[in-house]
């Protein structure tokens, strides 16, 4: 009990005396998984909504494959986007394990198949004739795709909470791609782990508690816009 | 009338397929500019896949579709913007019902203040402008098909796409609503495709009909041409004509059907040539005693059907059987028991002709 207490007056003593390297750390997780998260929704609503509006060839094929994806364990996304980086992989070239840009590469890989999984369940529950009207109003496709991500907002947004909780909970791929190395590719999950390893409890209970905060943080703004009553 | 005036869009040689079946196939159709078209038939007759066709959103298999002369699907977006639709559900969006009457104006690029206009001169026609601000999932089934309704008129459409948007609503609110519509529509003068079943509804709001069974169009006319006058016998059961007699034309002007002799002032059919003979059953009146006009059936009341403001009566004359409709009033002056003779007068003006009978 004294380890959890003397870990929660740690993570207060961290934060008031503003910790440099607990401020880096934190910065870095939320602009890693941040932009991850936004690449995921970049592409993963229209490939939801596609999914959701079109029958074509093959569309079983990918829906399963993105179900399975939504329960993809990270370290097998981490060994796949390691081999593909490593210096002799197919594109070890670019130079780019251990880095920061490794690992939104990893963490967007996680978050993908949760965003269009979503995206399709929600778009997929519009009634096709309210679509239909859409069109018949003169909407043009990106036009239907505003509209379609408008009317199922509540459910888009839960895509956004699940992708940024994949991307910013993960920490198996991020340690495989990124390396966790200080100042460059550490962030709260891998600082965490480290921090255990070392017997640091304090620490590794502050850097978890940060962990904690920040993601209810932003999952009480996206709550809060997404329960926004819309009343224009 | 409606056949001079000019087809704002013309459907030629269409032909739908769903699974390699066809669904509807239409040789010609000529929608009249700024005139209410109204498509009738019954359930899966092709009239709602028309309309699909008509919005563009569904691919006919084969067949051409023209708006003032031009391919309709040359650029789908700008065709639709041209036109609007509403349907048996009101179709809204969650948002507020100025939001939603605004929003066809929002996609053409409409700016805020005009849009803001449009929306409250059309809700304030369709009488809900104290509605602006709720939200459109807080309205009633009459309330939001005024809207819907609204929204359809706000872009000022040339043409206007209706699929039984009056069918969903509750009598009382529907007769409102119908009202309301045939106002603005005459005012407004889009040209107006309105699918319906309802007889009533035809005969009011349409200036011209187009009636389809089993995906085929059956017959064309102004709506009252179209159901006094059936062209066969499907049409005629379509449109509530309960008395089809097959006859036989006997001298100029008067047939024999069923043993019984009945005069018609339709066109005539060749002497001996078998026909349809149609009556509708509000056109028979049923009397106590003969007048001495032409057509007067003595026949004998067989069953009775209260039908709300009429009562149906079945009964027989000869070897024909006869269903005619009385209004309460007539019913009760007469009053009549099972079993009961009386006399059947037809007007040979309400005796139609069908020649050529399968």
């Amino acid at each position: 009990m004294d380890l959890i207490w003397d870990g929660i007056r740690e993570a207060a003593r961290l934060w008031w005396s503003g910790d440099g390297e607990i401020i880096e750390i934190t910065l870095r997780t939320l602009a890693i998984s941040a932009a991850a998260t936004a690449l995921a929704l970049t592409i993963g609503i229209p490939l939801g909504a596609v999914l959701a509006l079109r029958r074509f060839l093959g569309r079983g094929l990918i829906v399963a494959a993105v179900n399975t994806g939504m329960g993809m364990p990270p370290v097998v996304v981490g060994l796949l986007v390691a081999l593909i980086l490593w210096r002799t992989g197919p594109l070890g070239d670019l130079d780019l394990i251990y880095t920061p840009t490794a690992m939104v590469v990893a963490q967007f890989l996680l978050s993908l198949p949760l965003v269009v999984g979503f995206s399709l369940a929600s778009i997929q529950s519009v009634n096709p004739r309210l679509i239909g009207q859409m069109w018949a109003m003169g909407a043009n496709r990106w036009q239907v795709l505003w509209l379609l991500i408008r009317e199922t907002r509540l459910g888009l947004l839960a895509a956004v909470m699940a992708g940024f909780g994949a991307a910013i909970s993960e920490v198996g791929a991020s340690m495989q791609v990124g390396g966790n190395l200080a100042g460059e590719t550490r962030v709260l999950t891998t600082a965490t782990v480290l921090e255990t390893g070392r017997g640091n409890f304090e620490v590794a209970i502050a850097l978890s508690l940060v962990l904690v905060v920040l993601a209810f943080i932003v999952n009480l703004v996206l709550t809060a816009v997404q329960q926004r009553r819309f009343v224009t | 009338m409606t056949d001079r005036v000019e087809a704002h869009i013309e459907v030629r040689d269409l032909l739908v397929q769903r699974g390699g079946v066809s669904v509807l196939e239409v040789g010609t159709l000529d929608i009249p500019r700024g005139l209410v078209t109204v498509m009738i038939g019954p359930n899966g007759s092709g009239k709602s896949t028309l309309l699909g066709a008509l919005q563009l959103v569904l691919h006919p298999t084969r067949g051409t579709l023209m708006l003032d002369g031009q391919p309709m699907d040359a650029d789908p977006v700008r065709t639709r913007r041209r036109m609007s639709a509403a349907f048996q559900e009101p179709l809204l969006l969650s948002m507020s019902v100025r939001a939603n009457v605004e929003l066809p104006l929002r996609l053409r690029g409409v700016d805020r203040r005009r849009r803001r206009e449009l929306a409250d001169h059309w809700l304030e026609r369709f009488g809900i402008a104290p509605l602006a601000r709720r939200h459109a999932r807080q309205l009633s089934g009459g309330e939001a098909q005024r809207v819907s309704l609204a929204r359809a008129f706000a872009s000022q459409p040339e043409v206007l796409l209706l699929d039984e948007p009056f069918s969903g609503v509750d009598a009382p609110t529907r007769e409102g609503l119908i009202e309301d519509f045939a106002e603005i529509v005459s005012e407004t003068r889009p040209t107006t495709v309105l699918v319906t079943h309802d007889r009533d509804e035809a005969l009011r709001l349409g200036d011209h009909a187009a009636l389809l069974i089993g995906g085929a169009l059956r017959q064309t006319g102004p709506p009252s041409e179209v159901f006094d006058r059936p062209a066969d016998r499907a049409v005629a059961e379509f449109v509530g004509t309960e008395n089809v007699w097959a006859g036989r034309r006997s001298e100029s002007g008067v047939y024999q059907a069923g043993g019984v002799r009945l005069a018609s002032t339709a066109k005539t059919v060749a002497l001996g040539a078998p026909a349809l003979l149609c009556v509708r059953p509000e056109r028979i009146v049923l009397t106590r005693e003969e007048d001495g006009s032409a057509n007067q059936l003595r026949a004998t009341l067989r069953a009775i059907r209260p039908r709300g403001p009429v009562i149906r009566s079945e009964l027989s004359s000869g070897r024909l059987r006869l269903i005619a409709d009385s209004s309460l009033a007539a019913w009760d002056e007469l009053g009549l028991s099972l079993g009961d003779d009386v006399i059947a007068r037809i007007s040979p003006t309400d005796v139609h002709v069908i020649e050529n009978p399968e």
